[in-house]
């Protein structure tokens, strides 16, 4: 059991954690640092199998299965998305300075 | 068995771990590729670790449900063009405001439905929990802002998609759209109070819905950028509210780093764009535009591709000016290609970026590193404006608020004092379009009619194609 100042305590630290990591981010990544992040939020999957797990009527279970339908497409949709962009940025790497002379 | 819960907090906690390494290493160039995959088996792990957890019912119905929604998701995000990336990301971050909603919703009509039987019984079904005053208003804000989210979201997709392509404008809709939000708000602290009830349940649902519907309805297309990232944010913060109501750590953490780094990446889109937040959410863009705004003299001058190619070859410097026009032609190969062919001949190029050309911030880097173009040939806004008047040729493809110099010089148009690049300072100006019609903000620009800009007509693909037929014609 988390109890509230605990939880304010990590509220607060996380927070502080997301801003400084995106501070100093070069806006190239922009895109796929949002797409990453929003990967990142997929783990509401986990709290949405936590729910299912624990639903008892009908209607529970009907409103949670929709919620892992929705949590799974957003981690896996997220992830292969980002991952497609920033494969990009890989390949174009050694690339780089090529075209200049 | 003991020791599983310990292993599965243990998941948890590296998944954590992974989940802010990834977020790092993403937040560099060099390292970024790695990140992803980092965050990758963070998910992995965690994900595997709650199949685990004691005392889940209904585990073969959640199994499949991971595996339709997984299947569905990669299946869509592996096809899909990497244009239409930016309505992807609203997409998939809709659907998990929507389940952090779903898991909302779910905690709200189980406590509603322990509450009838402690009210006719006296006493808790097996299993129900009463919930604590905290985990009961968090729950509830977290719906909020879930349900907001998850409408909302799907607005900016459809919008993005091309299905929905005018904004919903009427007299008061800013009254009503608060009026809608007060209403949902009031449902939230009711049940916030304790007052559980199924009905008010789905009327709180009803009531955040349609907000998030009716909040994004009137932002047009040039602003979705900020309202996709703001949403990210949000279902961000809903995550970790819904975590804390399931005495999950690792959605609070990753839900809340989210949060926060959502919330500054939207300051700093809305910051190169010269607005507030708030502005952009509640000042109905383009609806200031009113008469006031300054005539445009002169005429808009066409250009053959023949001639502009011509225009390019013996020029000295070059700089292209890519917008989300080059992105629906999906031009970038072939402007890329006419860039070599350039640069073959002795011709200085680059690429200027604006923050928010596209439809994302970073959009058009992406598309350009898709082409294969490297990084030293792109620059940003604040680099390239003092090169412009030693520029002897800007070929602008399909950009065009973020070249308008009104929003330099006409107070009463709706992007005055928006950071633009300053392409009329070049000695040339070639402007590819495809029609003579205004852009997404629905503005005129100014520097389609100055004197030293040409207007090339046609798809971004198809006079990027002519332009390199025109060059290698050149060289015989």
């Amino acid at each position: 059991m988390i109890d509230g100042f605990l939880a304010l305590y990590i509220f607060m630290l996380a927070a502080f954690t997301g801003y400084e990591i995106i501070a100093r981010v070069p806006v190239i990544l922009h895109t796929p640092l949002m797409s990453g992040s929003n990967f990142i939020h997929g783990i509401v999957l986990v709290g949405a199998m936590i729910a299912l797990g624990h639903a008892q009527t009908p209607v529970e279970i009907a409103i949670g299965f929709l919620g892992v339908l929705l949590g799974a497409g957003n981690a896996a949709g997220g992830y292969v998305v980002t991952e497609r962009m920033l494969e990009m940025f890989k390949s174009s790497k050694p690339g780089a300075g090529k075209g200049t002379h | 068995m003991s020791w599983l819960p310990t292993a599965i907090k243990a998941c948890y906690f590296l998944a954590a771990l992974l989940f802010i390494l990834g977020l790092k290493r993403m937040s560099s160039p060099r390292t970024a590729r790695g990140g992803i995959v980092w965050a990758g088996y963070g998910m992995l792990l965690a994900v595997a670790a709650t199949l685990f957890l004691p005392g889940m019912h209904n585990r073969g119905l959640i199994l499949a449900a991971v595996l339709i929604g997984v299947a569905a998701a990669w299946w869509s995000g592996r096809r899909v063009a990497m244009t239409a990336m930016p309505q992807m990301v609203a997409l998939y971050n809709g659907m998990g405001g929507g389940a952090a909603a779903a898991i909302g919703a779910v905690e709200l009509i189980g406590y509603a439905g322990a509450t009838i039987v402690l009210l006719d019984g006296g006493r808790f079904t097996a299993g129900a929990e009463a919930p604590g005053a905290a985990q009961l208003a968090l729950a509830v804000l977290g719906a909020l802002i879930g349900a907001v989210s998850f409408s909302g979201s799907l607005i900016a997709f459809a919008k993005l998609q091309g299905w929905l392509d005018r904004r919903f404008v009427f007299a008061g809709q800013r009254a009503v759209n608060m009026l809608v939000l007060a209403a949902a708000v009031l449902c939230g602290i009711v049940l916030a109070c304790g007052h559980l009830s199924v009905p008010l349940v789905v009327l709180f649902f009803a009531l955040a819905l349609a907000f998030g519907l009716m909040m994004t309805l009137p932002i047009g297309g040039a602003d979705m950028p900020v309202v996709i990232s703001l949403y990210n944010a949000f279902t961000g913060l809903a995550v970790a509210f819904e975590g804390f109501v399931l005495q999950n750590e690792a959605m609070i953490i990753a839900g809340t780093v989210v949060g926060a780094a959502g919330t500054l990446l939207t300051q700093l889109m809305a910051k190169a764009m010269n607005r507030s937040i708030g502005n952009v959410l509640f000042g109905s863009f383009g609806a200031a535009a009113g008469g006031a705004a300054q005539e445009i003299g002169g005429s808009q001058k066409p250009i053959e591709a023949s001639d502009a190619a011509v225009m390019m070859a013996y020029a000295e410097r070059v700089v292209i000016v890519p917008g989300y026009g080059m992105a629906v032609a999906q031009a970038q190969h072939k402007v890329w290609e006419f860039a070599r062919l350039l640069m073959e001949r002795g011709v200085k190029v680059k690429f200027a970026i604006h923050p928010v050309a596209g439809r994302m911030p970073g959009h058009m880097n992406v598309l350009l590193a898709e082409a294969g173009v490297p990084y030293d040939l792109i620059a940003d806004m604040d680099d390239i404006n003092p090169e412009f008047p030693t520029t002897d040729v800007a070929l602008v493809i399909g950009a065009n608020d973020v070249v308008n110099p009104l929003a330099k010089t006409d107070p009463a148009s709706p992007i005055y004092g928006m950071p633009i690049l300053d392409v009329a300072a070049a000695k040339q100006v070639i402007v590819v379009k495809r029609g003579k019609g205004t852009g997404f903000a629905g503005i005129e620009n100014a520097l389609f009619y100055a004197d030293n800009a040409r207007m090339l007509y046609g798809d971004g693909q198809a006079a990027a194609g002519e332009l390199v037929a025109a060059l290698k014609t050149l060289d015989g």
